[in-house]
């Protein structure tokens, strides 16, 4: 690559960021804002009978109390993905049925945040309390049902039955699985139970919404989905979609969580019924109790292999917490299967089925790897689990099952494999842990113990035939350039990725390329940012754009130069005519035409891009631990990622992401989770209780790239952002494993579980 | 009630509520770099300084900083931006949302500790939360700028 892609080029946005600009949502929003208020459900099921405002309204400087009979009465889901794909539509904006401690009974505005707190506790609500269910395992049949409203609607492929609490069903089987089964030397089973995890990005969900000058409702949110967002406000709010436009500043971190609409509508709506400007900051504790989390499952594997280590079946079972609401549960559920098998590239046969219950607690949500990892988990520990019982090193037992470059992926959406390292992954992340050393423990005395454990993983970049992404660009009277996605960086740099795949496609270096904020109203269309597309997916629609610019410049610069198009030769500088003669014109010249010229075009392009298939990003995770048998205290000594995301656009970026990623998967494994008390209200709800890795917790995370080419990705680029957190876990697990010979199987690992564990050795 | 106070080196006079955060305070005078990440002293993101001290300003009375000196990030930014450099190098301020209050603690750092160690520097930083970087960019960036800054 010859002028910014596979460079460490900084953040287009960095100096702003590094010097506190207002850049962020809370710094925009105009100073007389009513300031918005959220009435929260203390109660896990209820119905309201009455809500009386009037004490509330009477507050100096309340401008409205809305409760359900203020909001339009329209089903909708709050969750983006792609196009509806299976989230049931099944909430309104406020109901007069709550559904878990922290569901919206009502929303206050005033002109002062003293004056909308005291409103909200002078509102009087009354409620029925119905019975309530927080374990996904017996939501089955629990009467009444969640979710019994008669305008329920959701796809007929989610197979759900709202009435029983099922939110969705589906089932996957390829071959023969009892008779795969029936030919394997060991067979192994277990479930495992992963908690629900809150993403706290250290930005909290907030908008502000206004009426523009010419009546449009302009909503300024921290998102993932700017025109998911637009899309979902005008279906929720009934209004036709050129009605709405919704503007992302700089974005403090999303991680899935800002890839559903959480405090938007609740903004929106006050200046829908107030025609005043409005804007809505959520509190940690909001942020913790009333957003979404990831879904807590339940997840059975079985394992079968013959001696020489084929796994040659394996079934996954998963039963998944939707929470309250069913946004983003199905794909979720979906990918603790489809994404896990595929590592089984030689299995006969396999079953994948799951079932989606709905719950008491808060929604389940995206969250970085969606699903997979969860199933990694499951899968990959019993793949360890599995090397034992063949007496065989994990890292051989990987290589003898991995996909390779080719294989056909029944189970990953019946794809094939067009590019992949991960043999070099695996290799190399083993020579740099100093497995062969270290494996599987060291006694450093009589309580402590020093381990090595490792898994693999893949996850997609986007998802194929229905992320639709588009990018533009645009020339410069002054011959630079001008371009723009309607992704939503939120922090991961792919404002500044796109950009250099935009200098790549037409040769330049990256200081002559600038990047447009996002704005529905200006922006090329993308379904947003996740599912691990900004790279892949929105940058093939930039190389895209960018080579249908050239195109047109090149058209213009045969006009100039009478020479015919097929002759001219661009730079990246100059436009040469190659027809014999020696005619070149520069790209300032050539830009100049279009305000000289009148014949001359407006050089602007627009690329779209939707992917047949998804090519993963694969890696190998290995963890070094040390255990104390005494305390069951764990502590991570090196953890080494080596990654196969084909070209690397960015090194530093995709660096930091992955780094950022291990480091949340090992909050994952060791300590976050997220707590309910019996009557459903959630327990840890600050930075106090809700332990993410700190700086102490963690060693110097390393990070190689084993770089393979995908064909179909921009200069062979795969995605990086979600594949690096499904390691963790399943390594750790190991690690400790290896460490004391404790399985676990319930997260997060903490020391009371691992002693509890060390204590039903002792007693058999 | 009375507030008098010097805000980024320039006095600084009016009225406070009493019960007035010094982190309100301050964004209520558009220093956008003071970020709210939790209101209960566990993130570090509003960490400005007084008296050339920092302290958590989500958790610290504005009247409390009465006579004393003031300083945000919009106060020290040449020297900010600098350090961003370092950060920037790197990928590591990724969001950015943690980046004022992270740099406000490290150019503290500077000042009062003398050669830190790596390990000094971890333990000084350790109220600092990141959710995007793993945190070992961070240390990377900000180690590498300490050893030109000596």
């Amino acid at each position: 690559m010859k002028y910014a892609v596979n460079q460490p080029v900084p953040k287009l946005d960095s100096a702003a960021m590094t010097t506190g600009k207002p850049i962020y949502t809370e710094d925009l929003a105009p100073a007389d804002c009513l300031i918005v208020k959220v009435l929260r459900s203390p109660h896990a099921f209820a119905r309201i009978t009455a809500i009386r405002k009037k004490r509330a309204l009477a507050v100096p400087g309340v401008a409205c109390a809305l409760t359900w009979e203020d909001v339009p009465r329209i089903r909708h889901s709050l969750g983006g993905l792609a196009y509806t794909f299976g989230s049931p539509n099944d909430r309104y904006i406020l109901e007069d049925t709550v559904r878990y401690v922290g569901d919206a009974v009502a929303i206050v505005a005033a002109e002062t945040e003293e004056a909308a707190d005291k409103a909200l506790r002078l509102l009087e609500v009354d409620y029925e309390l119905l019975p309530a269910v927080l374990d996904p395992r017996q939501a089955l049949d629990h009467q009444p049902p969640i979710h019994g409203e008669e305008d329920y609607s959701a796809e007929d492929t989610l197979q759900g039955q709202p009435k029983r609490n099922l939110m969705a069903h589906f089932e996957l089987p390829y071959g023969d699985l009892d008779a795969a089964f029936a030919k394997c030397d060991v067979v192994v089973e277990d479930t495992f139970h992963t908690r629900a995890n809150s993403h706290a990005m250290m930005e909290t969900f907030r908008a502000f919404s206004y009426y523009d000058a010419n009546g449009r409702l302009a909503i300024v949110t921290s998102t993932q989905i700017p025109f998911l967002c637009r899309r979902t406000a005008a279906q929720a709010l009934g209004m036709p979609i050129d009605r709405i436009r919704v503007i992302k500043p700089k974005v403090g971190g999303g991680f899935g969580a800002k890839q559903s609409l959480v405090c938007e509508l609740l903004c929106a709506i006050v200046t829908v019924k107030t025609r005043r400007p409005a804007k809505l900051i959520y509190s940690r504790t909001e942020s913790f109790i009333a957003s979404n989390s990831r879904h807590e499952t339940y997840i059975t594997v079985k394992l079968g292999a013959t001696k020489d280590g084929i796994v040659r079946a394996a079934s996954v079972h998963t039963i998944s917490n939707a929470g309250a609401y069913g946004e983003q549960a199905f794909a979720t559920a979906l990918l603790t299967g489809v994404k896990t098998l595929p590592m089984f590239g030689r299995a006969e046969a396999f079953h994948f089925d799951f079932d989606i219950t709905y719950t008491n607690t808060m929604a389940g949500g995206a969250f970085r790897g969606f699903g997979a990892t969860q199933g990694f988990f499951a899968t990959e520990s019993m793949t360890n689990r599995l090397a034992v019982e063949l007496g065989m090193d994990p890292c051989q037992l990987r290589l003898k099952n991995i996909p390779h470059s080719g294989d056909f992926m029944p189970a990953y959406f019946f794809e094939f494999l067009t590019s992949s390292a991960l043999d070099r992954c695996i290799k190399t992340g083993r020579n740099m842990i100093g497995w062969d050393q270290k494996y599987p423990r060291v006694e450093v005395d009589g309580s402590r113990v020093r381990a090595v454990g490792m898994a693999v993983a893949l996850q997609s970049s986007g998802i194929s035939k229905a992320d639709k992404c588009c990018a533009s660009v645009k020339l410069c009277e002054d011959g630079r350039y001008i371009v723009s996605n309607g992704a939503g960086d939120m922090g991961t740099g792919c404002d500044t990725v796109l950009a250099q795949i935009a200098a790549e496609t037409l040769q330049c270096s990256i200081d002559r390329v600038s990047s447009a904020p996002v704005d529905t109203d200006s922006s090329p269309y993308d379904k947003g940012s996740f599912a691990s597309s900004t790279t892949y997916v929105t940058g093939m629609a930039m190389v895209k754009a960018c080579e249908q610019l050239t195109g047109m410049m090149k058209a213009e610069a045969a006009r100039a130069l009478d020479c015919p198009v097929a002759f001219i030769e661009f730079d990246g500088d100059f436009f040469y005519a190659r027809n014999g003669s020696s005619g070149r014109l520069s790209l300032e010249l050539l830009a100049r035409r279009q305000v000289t010229e009148p014949d001359c075009p407006w050089f602007t392009a627009e690329g779209s891009h939707c992917s047949p298939t998804s090519p993963p990003p694969l890696m190998a995770g290995f963890a070094e631990i040390e255990l104390d048998r005494d305390t069951g205290k764990v502590t991570v000594l090196d953890y080494v990622g080596v990654v196969d995301c084909g070209t690397v656009v960015n090194p530093a970026l995709a660096r930091v992401q992955a780094q950022g990623g291990i480091a949340q998967g090992i909050g994952m494994a060791l300590y976050e989770d997220v707590q309910y008390d019996e009557a459903g209200r959630m327990l840890n709800r600050n930075f106090l209780r809700y332990k993410i890795p700190s700086r102490m917790d963690l060693p110097p995370i390393r990070v190689a790239f084993e770089q393979s080419y995908e064909p179909s990705g921009p200069f062979g680029a795969k995605s990086i952002g979600e594949v690096v957190i499904n390691t963790p876990v399943p390594a750790i697990a190991d690690a400790i494993y290896n460490a004391c010979g404790v399985r676990m199987t319930d997260l997060p690992m903490t020391p009371e579980k691992i002693l509890k564990g060390l204590r039903q050795q002792v007693q058999p | 009630m009375n507030l008098e106070l010097t805000l980024n080196g320039r006095p600084w006079k009016g009225e406070a509520s009493p019960s007035q955060t010094l982190l309100d305070f301050l964004r209520a005078q558009g220093l956008a770099s003071v970020k709210r990440g939790c209101d209960t002293e566990n993130c570090g993101l509003c960490t400005v300084w007084v008296d050339d001290a920092p302290v958590l300003s989500c958790s610290y009375l504005a009247c409390r900083a009465t006579g004393r000196r003031v300083t945000t990030l919009e106060g020290v930014e040449e020297q900010a931006a600098d350090l961003g450099r370092f950060l920037a190098a790197r990928g590591a301020e990724q969001c950015g949302f943690c980046s004022p209050g992270f740099l406000m603690t490290v150019l503290a750092l500077r000042r009062e500790l003398p050669h830190p160690t790596r390990e000094e520097v971890r333990a000084y930083l350790a109220g600092n939360l990141c959710r995007c970087s793993g945190y070992t960019a961070q240390m990377d960036a900000v180690c590498a700028w300490l050893e030109v800054e000596e």
